[in-house]
């Protein structure tokens, strides 16, 4: 007998005002301003005097369901009982009287979560699926993202960059995480090792050979099957065909490497949004900690904490001082790879003498 | 009975240091949870995760589970190690669509966490980068389970796929005085307008909606989104003199000079001798910086609204490319104003699924036929704020040149006449 099946409700996207603190409902469209009394911590002014205060503190975002109801039994014992979750996976408490501030801090670090990440912190890293459940990972964004988060900790906690630092975490060049101040992604260095047994029953060539940015497959015939070759001389390493064919397998223990890219930013203010330039490759994948990639980073922010000015993303900081200026105080080689040649890249070239000495 | 534990030596040193830690938290769920199904999925999750760490590789492969009704949603995902790792051979994630601005009460994270451990592995995410709730592994009928359970409460499913996906907005008006327009009522019609497309896949490739209050873009919508909505104004920003001069005592002339005046990208804005500030409304481009910095002195003006802008995206396949303006300004504020906005959604998905290639974004499509072509596809006109610059190249064929003139002149004249 046929199963009986519910039909979905096609209800979409939650109206958030069921979720919403009564003052936050109240206020809705009425905020006048926000002073930030310390590190984690918010207080949004209405036009008519109410308070709001936020505590935002980061988690290891993948939640198991006893840490999920650990932080609502703060939520409830010291809270309000309203959360939401920022774009960086932290969660933020709302409380309407400044007195719950002091014992909801205390009692979500006492727990082990890090009360921070607002204004000029370090922010959480923003981050992928990695081995734990994507099908194309190079490396673990999450594993990446703890053990690099155990040395930025201080710099999440406090307020000593210049400006908001967001760094993000991809573990493809498919780049789920998306653009950072720094970025910190998966560069494949090898074409891909195609399984030809598999190729003619598990893909559907054309689509296979129309995804190839620089036209470097092509339909073949080996050992008398349909299969797929690979200009080795064009390709550019990109994996954008293992997806749809997993027999191109492009992920490799020794040669998928990590690369870092600084300089992305998002929003409007002072320069248009910017997109983020490769400043190092060739970094070693290497779990459990990545240590590293660490160090780079580390680098990276040492140069921009001490040099850039205040309100200064690492864009803003880049444009003043120049990316000579920036390989010198990294301490990072300048080498064939940093002159773009995809499309549009002429733009991106010096053409005329402004020069810093 | 007890479990046999994998070995984990590699995981188990991301249990030390400060940051919490997500290995940690997957072995409380084997060792502590009272259900045996959670503690079994939970060790040969742990088994495979620590083989991939050895090995340096991914271990799990698509392939195709829906929910009854629907055909995405769920990110299947299969073992290729599952004859070493059988509890969790079969691993779903289940992606669902958040409450607008991100909202909870604690009461509905428990129910979702009590549904969850029931069908579920007892891990999820808030949120996934395009913004889903990530319910993290189950078996292909612990899908429809679960979903059947939350969808009875008010929750549905997000787009996996080629296909309209979860759209995002920022806290915005709830909580933040730079907000221009009401952010989750914007988000909500645009994407509940499409739930037949978020549900099933049929277009050339996914679709994105991102909603960011005002230009500091806090959603990322302008770089991720297909279809980006900022909100901004048009009338003069709001200066309170009295804050302004007290933000001049409290952090002195020079912090003022170096870090607001200074650093305004169009030089329109002056400190008066008397430590008032003067700005050239008709040169600011609304950046933000300024209100960023002098958050009490200094706020939007009334006249709000939202710019849209189409095309954003990430690297696959031509490389990034940022959203393009294709609606300047429009108000937010009728019945009308969000039926408009609707439309023009309508209309871009419309072309986009007639006119892109397959697994081509909206802006890779932009790209290859020209913004032109896509504007008079979806009926807008052509707007010098939609360019950085003119052209420069000359290799244009442009025999029609005084009818479009003329088309510009009485636009002009009918935008006058009001
Ligand atoms: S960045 Fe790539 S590997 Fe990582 S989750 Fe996204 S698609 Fe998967
Ligand atoms: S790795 Fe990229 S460039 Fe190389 S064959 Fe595959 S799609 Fe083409
Ligand atoms: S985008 Fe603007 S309105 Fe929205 S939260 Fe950010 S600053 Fe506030
Ligand atoms: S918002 Fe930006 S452009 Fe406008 S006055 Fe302020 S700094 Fe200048």
């Amino acid at each position: 007998m046929a199963q009986q099946h519910r039909t979905p409700i096609e209800s979409g996207a939650p109206d958030g005002f069921q979720y919403m603190h009564p003052v936050m409902r109240k206020n809705f469209g009425q905020w006048k301003y926000h002073e930030h009394p310390r590190p984690g911590v918010l207080l949004h002014v209405a036009h008519g005097g109410d308070k709001i205060w936020t505590v935002k503190a980061g988690t290891q975002r993948i939640l198991d369901v006893f840490t999920l109801r650990k932080l609502c039994d703060i939520g409830d014992k010291y809270g309000d009982g309203y959360v939401r979750f920022t774009i960086r996976s932290n969660i933020e408490y709302m409380v309407e009287d400044e007195a719950k501030v002091e014992p909801l801090i205390n009692a979500l670090e006492g727990e082990g979560f890090v009360v921070g990440g607002t204004k000029n912190s370090v922010a959480m890293i923003s981050h992928t699926q990695g081995w734990l459940h994507c099908d194309i990972p190079g490396t673990d964004a999450s594993g990446v993202v703890k053990a690099m988060m155990d040395e930025l900790i201080d710099d999440f906690r406090g307020n000593n960059m210049p400006n908001r630092v967001h760094i993000t975490t991809s573990c493809c060049q498919i780049n789920c995480g998306g653009q950072g101040d720094i970025a910190i992604n998966v560069q494949h260095t090898k074409p891909p090792k195609i399984n030809h047994d598999l190729v003619g029953n598990v893909c559907e060539r054309p689509s296979v050979v129309a995804r190839c940015p620089v036209a470097a497959i092509r339909p073949a015939l080996v050992n008398g099957k349909p299969s797929l070759e690979v200009d080795e001389k064009k390709c550019i390493c990109c994996g954008a065909c293992y997806p749809p064919c997993p027999p191109m397998q492009i992920n490799d223990p020794e040669h998928s490497k990590l690369s870092i890219w600084v300089g992305g930013n998002h929003s409007n203010a002072r320069s248009k949004p910017t997109f983020q330039k490769l400043v190092a490759a060739g970094i070693p994948n290497n779990p459990p900690r990545w240590p590293e990639a660490t160090a780079i980073v580390k680098r990276i922010l040492k140069a921009y904490q001490s040099d850039a000015r205040d309100w200064e993303r690492i864009n803003d900081w880049i444009e003043r001082i120049g990316w000579p200026r920036f390989f010198e105080m990294t301490n990072l080689p300048f080498t064939k790879f940093h002159i773009d040649n995809w499309r549009g890249a002429r733009r991106s070239l010096n053409a005329s003498t402004h020069i810093r000495f | 009975m007890a479990i046999k534990k994998h070995d984990t030596p590699m995981l188990d040193q991301l249990e030390s240091g400060p940051w919490p830690s997500f290995i940690s938290g997957i072995k409380r769920l084997r060792d502590e949870h009272p259900d045996e199904r959670i503690n079994k999925v939970t060790n040969d999750l742990l088994g495979q995760l620590e083989h991939s760490y050895e090995t340096r590789k991914g271990y799990w492969k698509g392939g195709t589970v829906s929910v009854y009704g629907y055909g995405g949603g769920i990110i299947p995902r299969f073992s290729e190690v599952g004859k070493q790792f059988p509890e969790s051979k079969e691993f779903h994630t289940l992606r669902v669509q958040p409450p607008a601005g991100n909202m909870y009460t604690t009461d509905i994270l428990r129910q979702l966490g009590d549904s969850w451990e029931k069908w579920g592995s007892g891990l999820v995410t808030f949120h996934g980068q395009t913004g889903n709730i990530m319910f993290i592994g189950t078996d292909t009928p612990g899908t429809q389970h679960f979903f059947d359970e939350i969808n009875d409460y008010g929750f549905d499913l997000g787009g996996a796929g080629p296909c309209v996906r979860t759209a995002m907005c920022c806290v915005g008006a709830a909580r933040c005085e730079q907000s221009c327009c009401n952010e989750q009522a914007i988000m909500r019609s645009l994407v509940n307008n499409f739930t037949d497309d978020v549900h099933r896949p049929a277009l050339p490739y996914k679709f994105k909606f991102k909603v960011s209050g005002c230009p500091n873009d806090c959603q990322n919508a302008i770089e991720r989104a297909d279809f980006a909505v900022i909100g901004t104004w048009r009338d003069e920003m709001k200066v309170d003199q009295e804050e302004v001069k007290a933000f001049v005592e409290k952090k002195g002339r020079k912090y003022v000079i170096d870090n607001v005046i200074s650093r305004c990208p169009t030089n329109c804005m002056s400190l008066n001798d008397d430590d008032t500030l003067e700005v050239d409304n008709r040169n600011c481009v609304r950046c933000m910086h300024c209100l960023n910095v002098m958050v009490k002195a200094l706020s939007p003006g009334d006249d709000k609204g939202v710019t849209v802008l189409i095309g954003g995206k990430r690297t696959l396949k031509i490389g990034d490319l940022m959203g393009t303006v294709v609606v300047p300004f429009m108000k937010m504020d009728s019945e009308e104003d969000y039926e408009r906005i609707v439309e023009i959604a309508e209309e871009t998905i419309d072309f986009f699924a007639e006119n892109a290639l397959e697994h081509e974004r909206t802006g890779e499509m932009i790209e290859r036929i020209g913004l032109v072509n896509f504007l008079e596809g979806i009926g807008l006109e052509v707007d010098p704020n939609m360019v950085a610059e003119p052209r420069r190249s000359s290799y244009v064929r442009m025999d029609t040149w005084e009818e479009e003139a003329e088309k510009w002149f009485k636009r002009k004249a009918e935008a006058a006449a009001g």
